[in-house]
């Protein structure tokens, strides 16, 4: 059945991108990833940028093949391109840009050709916020919070805890920082030199990447197998 | 989606090659072994490419495959320079060789590492791994015997080396690898790029430190029992 040259569709990734986890608060969109491009198993590259501003409205974050991900922000720089040639004054807002990905994502998969990515779109238009989510089959949602990858095993539940509609600024950051730190206890290919990000109707800011404390200290863990030697 | 293909084991590259940002400028470093299964093909190839005169590309995974990788770039890159009418800036080479690597992912099986400098950046290194990612880095490590190189540069890299601190740490760097990565072996080359021009060097085995359990070479046993030679009757 498969009419398509075996030469012609992407069989495996190669270098890959974590979780990214996102949620809604009070002026707009929060997104975290780590900077972690891993290799197989080899942490190889920990200062890839996951999080990219597309335009003035959209903040994309992406999870799987990095080179994929290169890609569409190439073909995103020349959607915004060609948006701005108008010059009408218009410009398009997430829910457009997440609209042409999911076009995107969704006819290479027909094409048994797919971008390996899980991607995450958030922005704000017109006092509307906006919180979507993508993945290389093309399956598409929009959510208060979502995540990518493992994220949305070990994030997305707490999220679903402890999320509501009013969270200030601080309070998104540390709700975030809470999934990101789990992910690092839990996530084999997390590394631990996260960037987050922040949309509002105004503008976007990627921080400057840092690093979580993570905490050790509990007597459990000090001789787990006191009681049965030889377990773990 | 294909379960039965392994997706965390990368392929092993044959060989291990280096890239370092110094102040000043960029050094490229590699081994020279190429294997045809247990056989080494050649043992003394030079796998850092000429690109153009101030950007240079170390080749690693498919010996073929990068080769017409390379010689591709060159060709597009001699156009572009003739076109642009000043020398190619190393973002401009890096991202051809990228755009080499991504659209033929399917077919190609190699890693490079761009090094070079050009007036607006100054040195620069940027590492295209398989698959086409493209990545700039103040240094980078790729082939096979890269693998037993992270722990050694994740404590010997610093910011801000002078010329022969940067070629230094390649040569040791090289030199470590062959010593535990069997896909990697012969001299090491080095090719220093700034803006006063390119030098290359050469440093075969003699002139490496020892590591552990290797030991000083010799012509032969005989000369370090000291005995005198059997007499002929």
């Amino acid at each position: 059945m498969a009419t398509v040259a075996e030469s012609e569709r992407t069989l495996y990734p190669y270098v890959t991108g974590s979780s990214v986890v996102a949620l809604k608060y009070k002026d707009g969109i929060l997104m975290a990833a780590d900077m972690g491009g891993s290799y197989g198993s080899t942490l190889r590259y920990k200062s890839i940028e996951r999080l990219k501003p597309v335009g003035k409205h959209t903040l994309l974050g992406a999870s799987g093949e990095i080179s994929d991900f290169q890609e569409i922000l190439r073909y995103l720089d020349e959607l915004i391109l060609y948006d701005n040639m108008w010059d009408d004054g218009n410009s398009l807002g997430p829910k457009e840009v997440h609209s042409y990905l999911t076009r995107v994502m969704y006819n290479r998969r027909n094409k048994f050709n797919p971008l390996w990515n899980s991607l995450v779109l958030g922005g704000v238009k017109n006092g509307q916020k906006y919180l979507g989510m993508v993945n290389m089959i093309g399956i598409n949602f929009e959510d208060n919070h979502v995540a990518t990858g493992l994220g949305n095993h070990l994030a997305r539940p707490i999220l679903r805890d402890e999320w509501n509609e009013n969270l200030t600024f601080e309070e998104g950051v540390k709700l975030l920082e809470k999934c990101m730190r789990v992910l690092l206890y839990r996530d084999r290919s997390a590394v631990n030199k996260i960037q987050i990000s922040k949309i509002t109707e105004e503008d976007c800011t990627v921080f400057p990447p840092f690093s979580l404390k993570t905490y050790w200290d509990f007597s459990a863990f000090k001789n787990p197998t006191a009681g049965a030697p030889g377990s773990w | 989606m294909d379960h039965n293909t392994d997706i965390s084991a990368p392929h092993s590259m044959g060989t291990t090659i280096i890239g370092v940002t110094y102040n000043g400028g960029v050094v490229l470093g590699a081994d020279s072994r190429t294997s045809t299964g247990v056989y080494v093909a050649n043992r003394a190839s030079d796998k850092i490419s000429q690109l153009t005169d101030n950007v240079y590309v170390c080749r690693s995974g498919s010996a073929a495959d990068s080769q017409i990788v390379s010689d591709y770039v060159r060709y597009f890159l001699h156009q572009h320079t003739i076109q642009l009418g000043q020398p190619a800036t190393v973002k401009v080479a890096a991202n051809l060789v990228r755009l080499l690597s991504y659209n033929n992912k399917n077919f190609l099986e190699t890693g490079l590492i761009v090094g070079g400098w050009d007036k607006y950046e100054g040195g620069q290194i940027y590492g295209v791994p398989l698959g086409g990612t493209i990545v700039q880095q103040p240094f980078a490590i790729g082939g096979s015997g890269s693998s037993y190189l992270y722990g050694f540069f994740d404590q010997a890299w610093k910011e801000g080396m002078t010329k022969d601190e940067a070629e230094d740490l390649v040569k040791k760097a090289v030199s470590l690898a062959i010593a535990r990565d069997g896909a990697s072996g012969g001299v090491v080359r080095t090719v220093i790029i700034n803006s006063e021009g390119v030098t290359r060097n050469f440093y075969p085995g003699d002139q490496l430190p020892l590591w552990h359990e290797e030991l000083e070479s010799h012509n032969s046993l005989l000369d370090i029992l000291g005995a005198p030679e059997p007499m002929s009757i």
